[in-house]
């Protein structure tokens, strides 16, 4: 459908039609002091020309930086057919799937990136993708209590997961009256930087509805999931995964943890071929048991037949959504992110399983090589030894804000400093070296590392 | 319109309602509800033991196109649920008034009962909703 805006006359033609003198009538209901008469931060408009000028000087800020930064988004190597092919009118044009007979091309793509996520997390179904991992996460929690029809409306989190996501769970289940029980991660020891199985198993939290996994964990380290998943099923609790896909690529599918498998799957979709672009659009991931499938919030592709017996694709499970279901839709969430989730699905298919393997034990050899060479400077330590994968904890003998500003003069962005959400760790910075990085890359951090802390 | 059987009861929410000769309450949709819902797909149930009150959503009955809450005519305790269901939802479809039941409900409150249409009034008010 084209985009023609009104004309003047139409505009005219349709208030004289309802009997209205302006368009700002129209917002009469609103009270006079709710409304903002300007918007502070936003600046007048500039011309094309200036407005390009501009985002190149944004772009120069970025360019030439060596990355070690990721904490939730990660730079990876996208191959240049991914966006070439995404970029076709085909794809980037086509809104959202609602007419089966005009969209089979959209909806087969969903279809076979549901079939690509429920391999790799091992769950029986995913949506079609929601908005972001933090997001997915609130959600997953809302379900879970759908799914417990008298669930205790309240949820165990480690601190170990990424404390943005804590903070938008928060945000979004608050109000509906479900606590958030955040308990600590293991400090010393050989379970240091993760959950301590043995120790939790001692704990009495009275009754829950889920406990939150994540693996990978935000320090980058790999969580005991198999006894963390027995033991809150014996507790008659849901466990919800929160996953990196491509980490999943090498690691146990959460559908196989422990003895029967973690129930509900979420996890941010940014590193299966979506650029980092200043923190966004990325998608969210969200997969389930078949037995809660009809509380999954978002919709459902489905593969079917037509009257004369062939094949095709429709959106199915749509019933419990918002436009139909209104106030009592699973979720107010009634899309998904169909652009990107095209991005990921053809990255994912032109890697293959063999190709994400390969690229995720990448990942896990250079951040093994980095933080072996960075905990040999002097003054540097890992404060957390268990296995992990491109991302590791350093303990600093300085500020990590200080290392991060004195590598940046080396074009070097060095991590994502600890102190603002975990001040117990002292002077800690989150480093990630992905696939992306050569032997040289990672002899240039170390240098200037070191450089830095002299 | 096919003949609405005399022994029902029903909200205007098109749930019936049937007192049995052992006291209970059986409840189901009716045949209208379930020619405007379509082919059905899923029935979430209530448990066995629920208390619940007139007014209560205590089912969900789910066709390709809208999912819809299905409210208790009388208030009491939950003691039988068509289990059936989750297998063949499309009973409904088939036998709204007999196999297609959903739950059926040890009343508190008899007078409930009272209190909802009678086949007569409830043919009128589907004949207003059809002049709409």
């Amino acid at each position: 459908m084209p985009f023609i805006p009104h004309s003047e006359s139409d505009v005219r033609a349709m208030l004289a039609a309802i009997g209205v003198d302006q368009i700002e009538d129209l917002f009469d209901e609103i009270p006079a002091a709710l409304k903002a008469q300007t918007l502070q931060h936003v600046p007048a408009g500039l011309p094309e020309m200036d407005v390009a000028r501009l985002m190149r000087g944004y772009a120069a800020q970025d360019a030439g930086v060596l990355n070690f930064a990721g904490a939730g988004a990660y730079e990876h190597h996208i191959p240049a057919a991914v966006w070439q092919i995404v970029t076709r009118g085909e794809f980037y044009s086509a809104y959202t799937p609602y007419q089966a007979e005009a969209s089979q091309g959209t909806l087969q793509l969903i279809y076979e990136y549901q079939t690509m996520m429920t391999r790799l997390t091992g769950m029986d179904v995913s949506n079609a993708s929601l908005y972001d991992g933090a997001t997915a996460l609130a959600e997953a929690v809302l379900m879970a209590e759908r799914c417990m029809k008298k669930g205790a409306r309240r949820v165990l989190v480690p601190r170990s997961v990424h404390p943005a996501y804590r903070k938008t769970l928060r945000t979004i289940v608050d109000l509906q009256h479900i606590e958030v029980v955040e308990f600590d991660f293991c400090h010393a020891g050989a379970t240091a930087g993760g959950i301590a199985a043995d120790w939790l198993a001692r704990q009495d939290f009275g009754a829950f509805t889920a406990l939150v996994v994540p693996q990978v964990n935000y320090f980058g380290v790999l969580e005991e999931v198999d006894a963390l998943t027995d033991w809150a099923h014996a507790q008659g609790a849901l466990v919800i995964g929160v996953i990196n896909p491509l980490a999943l690529a090498v690691l146990k599918a959460p559908g196989q943890w422990g003895a029967k498998g973690a129930d509900i799957v979420i996890g941010e979709g940014q590193p299966m071929g979506v650029p980092l672009s200043s923190g966004g659009p990325y998608f969210g991931i969200l997969a389930c048991k078949q037995e809660f499938v009809r509380q999954m919030p978002g919709r459902v592709v489905g593969r079917t037949t037509d009257l004369d017996g062939r094949a095709g694709f429709t959106l199915t499970l749509q019933a419990r959504e918002q436009h139909i279901r209104r106030a009592k839709a699973t979720s107010n969430i009634c899309t998904n992110q169909g652009l990107l989730v095209t991005a990921a699905t053809i990255h994912m298919a032109l890697l293959g399983p063999e190709g994400l393997r390969r690229v995720a034990a990448h990942c896990m050899r250079n951040a093994r090589a980095l933080r072996e060479r960075l905990a040999a400077l002097p003054g540097v330590h890992v404060p957390f030894e268990r296995a992990g994968f491109h991302e590791f904890t350093l303990a600093l003998p300085v500020s990590a804000g200080t290392v991060i500003e004195r590598l940046a003069d080396a074009r070097i962005l060095a991590g994502v400093a600890l102190d603002e959400d975990f001040p117990e760790l002292g002077n800690a910075l989150l480093v990630c070296a992905t696939e992306t990085k050569t032997e040289a890359d990672l002899d240039r951090y170390a240098e200037a590392l070191g450089r830095a802390l002299r | 319109m096919s003949e609405i059987p005399g022994d029902l009861k029903f909200l205007k929410s098109h749930e019936w309602a049937r007192l049995e000769d052992d006291g209970l309450v059986r409840v189901g949709i009716s045949e209208h509800a379930q020619s405007q819902l379509g082919d059905l797909v899923y029935v979430e149930l209530p448990g066995v033991g629920d208390a619940v009150t007139v007014g209560n959503a205590c089912a969900v009955v789910e066709s390709v196109k809208a999912a819809s809450d299905v409210y208790t005519p009388v208030s009491g305790t939950v003691v039988e649920v068509n289990e059936a269901l989750s297998d063949k939802p499309e009973t409904i479809n088939e036998d709204a008034y007999g196999e297609g039941w959903i739950f059926a409900v040890k009343p508190s409150n008899p007078e409930d009962m009272e209190a909802l249409l009678d086949p007569d009034a409830y043919a009128e008010l589907l004949d207003e909703e059809d002049a709409h």
